[in-house]
């Protein structure tokens, strides 16, 4: 079977020039879940931006054996579900099921369906009862669980999510894991939330100055790289 | 300002509504044009910008301050016809969610605010924001922008005869000066500002456009408005006035003595029996004349350029 | 808060709000209309029409008294109007300013306490008004609190650097710190839009806005919307006939 991810040699530029990536080789297969780390400003985000076509560099990105291509963007939109790091710019439509419905109402679904669908969804995420609320309202909490849904409407193969443990607090943060986990799609997860990948994902990959420099176990990559913050009092310097 | 219902006199609200009809569609559609429905949310996202920016205190001075109105830095970033656009939705927003200004008067305070304001506002820009003056531009853009709206309502409750003693008028216009003024001083600041962030928010006009042709068409401008202003607060003695000198036919002032001769055909007509259709053409004359004026003005500092 | 209060409102289920927003604008711009154009026998008419909105708001299951007080925001305006009015000799107008101002306001908080905005804004677009404007107000009142809240949380950063100063030289530098402020939120504005755009995209957007659906206009509401004007107009009648 063909993996639901594959990138070769991806490389990109900033308008102004700076490099972002340079070079990166990325495999995802089905069922897997991968935890993207790496300090602010390696790339991290920059990289899962191209995996539905919102950036394009050089190099090849394949998605579900799909080129990711002006052709086949609208399908490999719907393969890759991208739950961004700002809930409140993703949640743009004046209600919650307005907003779970939109990517239903675009593939031109009729609205009756859409509608059903989207409230499906919400159940989904346990968040039915907010359906005619504005998203302004919700706790930080409850829009990422609202974002979840709309992008679980367009049925993606890949879930992909942008430091989803921001503005979560624990409870929530443990409840998103839950939810997480019941989901059967393949995952993507950006994240500084060392606990988070390591409940999550089966392995994590680390991004330094645009390019993979290491690939492993969660325990490992961390281990490798002085990812993990134990707070003793004795070892923080003064 | 926003006009709140039950202030103007039927015959005002039911034209200027009338007006703002058919003038809110066009400059939609040539809003439209510039700007497809994907960036509809920038739009949106910048009137709630500047409904939030009118939160921000500008201090001038001891003890006061004064904030952004901002009609005139939405021409500057989004074009005159986008501004529009998004300052007749803030109009929109205040009057129904706030109750900031009245639904019958909302033609009005569009006309006034969204329509003329911006326009006033950016006319200077457009003839001068590519050259020297491009500083002076924008802070005469952002005083005029606030002059004019602040004006024109002055002109439509004076139409509608809500009491204004001179001295009332005098304070009034005062005010209106230094609220345009220091819109011209915030305006600037924050065009400054934006710049060292991000050039590309600006527009750039064209550039060489004629200092003095640019000055007599913002000269025609306020004289349009302050000829309504006049127009509104003393019809009869503006009449008479166009009577007794015979130069009614002239254009010497803007508006004011043609149209004391209309009044008079009116009133004697069997047709139109009442002197509110002359007033309400009155109102309705000038502004169309400040449109015109902008139009016209426009045109000919292209036609100018072009030869 | 005013919206939030408003939002909380206008969720109820009563008689009133499971009305056509359509027909609720209707009955709305008769009102204006009938109260607009009223010269004679002023007082009796508000109170005829004071009546007929504290029904709707009874019949609406809003709290009365704070439905009355939040229309009150119109008062300070009109009371400087009335009050040069009053002293230029027009008692007259200065009362009718007052009245006039109060109970379109009254009528307008009505209409949208009643009514949730997303719905207000799609009977207007069904009415005619230009979609691309209507859509530029959902934006901008769906992100009018979040850039809101954003500004605050720079005035007090601001504050608690010291921007208290008292001398002029004080006052030019808080004047350009604002202006930095303002552009600081203005360049944060156009990234969330920005932001916004990558969203719609990777949900599929391709180029148009589909709404999730046409409002159900029923006999209902056109009752509604035809006895309710009925009612305003004849009232309006018979007071000027009275006086």
């Amino acid at each position: 079977m063909p993996p639901l991810v594959e990138v070769r040699n991806l490389r990109f530029r900033y308008d102004d020039g700076t490099p972002a990536l340079n070079g990166v080789d990325f495999r995802l297969e089905a069922g897997e879940s991968v935890a993207l780390l790496g300090a602010n400003g390696s790339g991290k985000t920059t990289f899962v931006l191209h995996l539905n076509g919102l950036l394009t560099g050089q190099g090849s990105v394949e998605v579900c054996g799909l080129p990711v291509d002006k052709p086949n963007l609208a399908a490999i939109r719907n393969k890759v579900g991208l739950v961004f790091q700002d809930s409140e710019s993703q949640l743009f439509m004046p209600t919650v099921l307005e907003d779970v419905a939109f990517g239903l109402l675009n593939r031109g679904m009729n609205a009756h369906e859409a509608s059903e669908r989207a409230k499906a969804a919400l159940d989904t995420v346990g968040m039915a009862a907010a359906a005619a609320r504005a998203p302004y309202h919700l706790s930080a909490g409850e829009k990422k669980r609202v974002a979840i849904a709309g992008v679980l409407t367009m049925e993606p193969e890949i879930l992909v999510l942008d430091e989803p443990t921001t503005f979560l607090d624990p409870p929530g943060q443990r409840a998103l894991a839950e939810l997480l986990c019941h989901l059967p799609q393949a995952k993507i997860l950006v994240t500084h939330d060392i606990p988070f990948a390591h409940a999550m994902c089966t392995r994590a990959v680390f991004f330094e100055n645009g390019i993979i420099a290491a690939a492993g176990p969660v325990e490992e990559i961390v281990t490798r790289f002085g990812w993990e913050f134990a707070l003793e009092r004795r070892k923080l310097s003064r | 300002m926003h006009i709140p219902d039950g202030f103007l006199a039927t015959p005002v609200w039911a034209t200027l509504d009338a007006a703002a009809l058919p003038a809110t569609g066009l400059i939609v559609r040539r809003a439209q044009r510039e700007f497809e429905e994907a960036r509809i949310p920038l739009l949106g996202v910048m009137g709630a910008f500047v409904f939030a920016a009118q939160m921000i205190n500008f201090p001038v001075g001891i003890g006061t301050s004064g904030h952004l109105v901002g009609g005139a830095l939405l021409a500057f970033t989004l074009g005159p016809a986008a501004a529009s656009v998004v300052m007749a939705a803030i109009l929109t927003i205040q009057a129904l969610v706030f109750q900031d200004g009245g639904i019958l008067a909302l033609g009005p305070n569009v006309v006034n605010m969204a329509i003329a304001g911006v326009m006033a506002g950016y006319l200077p820009f457009y003839l001068w924001g590519g050259g020297r003056w491009r500083k002076l531009s924008i802070f005469a853009g952002g005083t005029l922008s606030v002059l004019v709206s602040a004006i024109l309502a002055l002109a439509e409750l004076l139409i509608s005869g809500v009491k204004m003693p001179g001295a009332v008028l005098g304070v009034s216009l005062a005010l209106f000066v230094v609220s345009g003024l220091l819109e011209g001083g915030i305006t600037l600041a924050v065009i400054q500002a934006l710049e060292s962030i991000q050039p590309g928010f600006i527009r750039k006009p064209a550039a060489g456009r004629s200092f003095a042709l640019g000055a007599v068409s913002v000269g025609a401008v306020l004289l349009a408005a302050v000829g309504v202003l006049f127009a509104s607060a003393a019809p009869d003695g503006i009449e008479r006035l166009g009577r007794e000198t015979g130069i009614a036919a002239h254009a010497r002032t803007l508006l004011a003595t043609p149209l004391s001769g209309y009044q008079v055909t009116f009133l004697h007509s069997t047709f139109l029996h009442s002197s509110w259709a002359g007033k309400a053409g009155a109102g309705l004359a000038g502004l169309a004349l400040i449109y015109i004026a902008c139009l016209a003005i426009g045109r000919a500092v292209a036609r100018h350029r072009s030869v | 808060m005013h919206h939030v209060v408003l939002e909380r409102w206008s969720r109820g289920r009563s008689i009133i709000h499971r009305r056509d927003p359509r027909a609720k604008l209707a009955t709305l711009l008769v009102f204006l209309v009938v109260l607009a154009t009223a010269h004679h026998n002023l007082v009796w008419l508000s109170l005829a029409l004071l009546a007929f909105l504290s029904a709707a708001v009874i019949a609406a299951g809003l709290p009365l008294a704070g439905v009355l007080a939040r229309a009150g925001i119109v008062l300070p305006f009109s009371a400087v109007f009335a009050a040069v009015s009053w002293l230029a000799g027009d008692p007259g107008r200065a009362v009718a300013l007052l009245l006039k101002s109060y109970l379109s306001a009254l009528a307008v908080l009505v209409a949208v306490s009643t009514t949730p905005l997303p719905a207000l804004i799609r009977g207007l677009e069904m009415t005619g008004a230009p979609r691309f404007l209507l859509m530029v107000a959902q934006f901008l009142y769906r992100y009018l609190f979040v850039i809101s809240e954003e500004a605050q949380h720079m005035t007090k950063a601001a504050a608690s650097r010291g921007a208290t100063a008292r001398s002029l030289a004080g006052s030019r530098s808080r004047f350009r710190a604002a202006a930095g402020a303002l552009a600081v939120l203005f360049a944060r504005s156009y990234g969330r839009a920005e932001d916004i755009h990558r969203a719609m995209l990777a949900r599929g957007f391709e180029g148009s806005f589909r709404t999730l659906g046409a409002l159900d206009f029923r006999g209902s509401d056109a009752c509604f919307a035809a006895l309710a004007s009925l009612l305003l107009i004849l009232t309006r009648v018979a007071i000027e006939r009275a006086g």
